[in-house]
């Protein structure tokens, strides 16, 4: 079963908590001046984000196909069965693709490390394989960030919703984006009045780049078998060419 | 200063007395040089941080867009004149092979040492060749570069061999030549196409007028045009530099394919906006929409007046076509990995001044050694 983090924005009073636990597990500093940063940078991997006066979260969405994955050459990020998607350092060679290509704009960069690491939440994979909630659930004190089963925490955010659907927004971000993510989120507002990108495919975006990867084993077959076809063709003219001119000087 | 080395004493000799002229591109040399290797130093000692202005939101600035983008096309002469000729076996193209390789060969060197200074970690650079992501478009690319450097260097290598006389070796590479040149012009067919591949990933970042389902094919033809300018540009700038006759009939043929090709290549992308619909982005006044017309103006110019004999028959007006086709296929390139990415990345990006200094050394340095090799290696002069 693969976990995911709700994220209840209507839930949420802006503590910052889950920032500090995020900026604890991962040796990271924090304090007023970084919580008001309010962006992903290298020394902070989630983000309470403020939106007249309500507020959103900032997080590696933990894709069901990430992009991440499918454009890194190397292979230094995965998707694991558990649903976090990892990064590994010493795989990567930083040409980035990953940041570029990412529809979220989560990965971020250690620009003033001689050795950079990309970095990014992991949903605390460790903690999860033991069984234990993300820290960033642990720490929230009104349980606006929850962590579970994926398919749970869809059930629960439709209860949410049917409940008291006067104080949400009829839809689960993260249920459809992308193909789907691991962390969903739920809002009183339609989700751009949080920050968060609305126009992206319900189609996960590898499949954009695979259209044209795929086509190169046909590229090389048909063009090596075309080349030397021309070659053939080509050259052989220049040897009855030569044939004829040869045969002519004999005669003579 | 030990900038000066790479001057070799033959070049002076070529230059019986020292103008004006002398004076100032070697002044200029030295201070690419010496600003270059500044910078060189402030990047691996402070990071990329220290001297970009790179950010998480805009990760990839002009050692991406314009040192490899544009250093791989303008390359992509090498593989479109030993198609021509080996492949096509049209003869009297033959001449100009070996300087088209010789710039494709050092465009690729170039790139690689542009990625050295681009990538965060580039004692990994080495790392696709082991950790396989077939899905990735970035593994094509890395592949690419590195087995099309290789036969660009194994076609290039003659060159060497006839001047050292190792007459055996060169007897072997003629055997192994004819599937090496067909390898050679399927690798850079895909490396020319997936540098476009690489943005079919980021559908919302990149403005419309440029993402394209057709990115791979608009890439591999712009880039044939380009090689071919870049052919005529260094033609026309090594008769004047050597000397040597203008191979005008030659040049001709190139800039009618040029001027085919090239309106393939806007047609294509007419009919790509009118069917996504994105025509009437041209309506708006945006920074993107100048840039676009800038572009299209750059390529429109050149290739309608191309199609007239008199402007193909005068050198200095051929001369200054393959510029414009080359100056459009730069701001093409720039266009799509820089300026159409900002608006969907929320970011103004201005390269700092460090990364310009890198970029123009590792310029200067092709040009170096690109007039070095000419004048020390038999590539005008080719004996068959």
């Amino acid at each position: 079963m693969s976990k995911a983090i709700l994220y209840d924005s209507t839930m949420c009073i802006g503590c910052r908590a889950c920032e500090q636990s995020c900026a604890l597990r991962w040796n990271l500093p924090w304090n007023e001046t970084i919580g008001a940063e309010e962006r992903l940078s290298a020394h902070k991997l989630t983000t309470i984000t403020t939106h007249d006066g309500r507020y959103s979260r900032r997080l590696c969405m933990h894709c069901a196909d990430p992009t991440c994955v499918s454009v890194c050459p190397v292979g230094a990020l995965q998707k694991t069965a558990l649903g976090p998607v990892v990064y590994d350092a010493n795989k990567c060679m930083g040409c980035r693709y990953c940041m570029t290509a990412c529809p979220f704009q989560v990965p971020v960069y250690e620009w003033s490390n001689r050795a950079p690491r990309v970095r990014k939440c992991d949903m605390c994979r460790d903690r999860q394989a033991a069984g234990k909630p993300t820290a960033c659930a642990e720490a929230c004190p009104t349980g606006a960030t929850a962590c579970g089963d994926r398919d749970a925490l869809i059930a629960e955010a439709k209860r949410r919703m049917a409940a008291s659907p006067n104080d949400y927004y009829p839809q689960i971000y993260g249920l459809r984006e992308v193909g789907g993510t691991s962390v969903l989120m739920l809002s009183a507002v339609p989700f751009e009045q949080l920050g968060l990108r609305t126009d992206l495919p319900s189609q996960p975006l590898p499949g954009l780049t695979w259209a044209a990867l795929s086509h190169v084993p046909d590229v090389v077959s048909v063009g090596g078998v075309l080349l030397g076809g021309i070659w053939w063709i080509t050259h052989r003219r220049e040897d009855v060419a030569r044939a004829e001119g040869g045969g002519k000087e004999h005669q003579s | 200063m030990s900038e000066s080395v790479l001057v070799l004493p033959k070049t002076a000799d070529l230059f019986k007395s020292h103008t004006l002229g002398w004076y100032v591109w070697r002044g200029i040399f030295a201070v690419l040089m010496l600003a270059g290797a500044y910078a060189t130093y402030v990047r691996f000692t402070a990071g990329l941080g220290g001297v970009t202005n790179l950010s998480d939101r805009f990760p990839w600035g002009i050692w991406v867009g314009f040192d490899v983008f544009c250093g791989v096309g303008l390359a992509a002469g090498g593989f479109t004149l030993v198609a021509a000729v080996h492949i096509f076996n049209i003869e009297r193209y033959r001449p100009i092979v070996r300087p088209a390789v010789l710039t494709a060969f050092l465009g690729y060197i170039l790139v690689v040492v542009a990625l050295l200074y681009d990538l965060g970690r580039p004692w990994n650079i080495w790392h696709p060749l082991v950790m396989w992501n077939p899905r990735s478009v970035m593994f094509e690319v890395a592949w690419c570069v590195t087995l099309y450097s290789t036969v660009l260097a194994l076609e290039f290598v003659p060159a060497v061999l006839e001047r050292l006389q190792w007459k055996r070796t060169l007897a072997w590479l003629r055997v192994v030549s004819i599937p090496l040149v067909i390898v050679g012009v399927l690798l850079s067919t895909l490396h020319q196409s997936s540098l476009g591949s690489l943005f079919l990933i980021v559908p919302r970042k990149l403005y419309p007028l440029w993402y394209s389902p057709m990115l791979p094919v608009m890439f591999f033809i712009s880039a044939v045009c380009a090689g071919l300018a870049m052919t005529i540009f260094e033609s026309w700038h090594s008769s004047r530099a050597f000397g040597r006759q203008l191979e005008m009939p030659l040049l001709n043929g190139m800039a009618r394919l040029m001027a085919v090709l090239m309106a393939v290549y806007l047609t294509i992308r007419f009919l790509d906006l009118l069917h996504r619909d994105a025509l009437r982005l041209l309506l708006e006044n945006r920074t993107e929409t100048w840039l676009f017309g800038l572009e299209c103006a750059l390529m429109v110019i050149p290739t309608v007046l191309l199609f007239s004999r008199r402007v193909r028959e005068n050198p200095t007006a051929l001369y200054f076509m393959a510029l414009l086709v080359l100056f459009g296929f730069i701001a093409n390139r720039l266009n799509v990995s820089i300026t159409g990415m900002e608006a969907g990345s929320g970011v103004h990006y201005i390269p700092r001044w460090t990364e310009v200094a890198i970029t123009l050394a590792i310029c200067a340095l092709g040009f170096a050694v690109f007039r070095w090799a000419v004048l020390n290696l038999p590539v005008f002069e080719q004996k068959e």
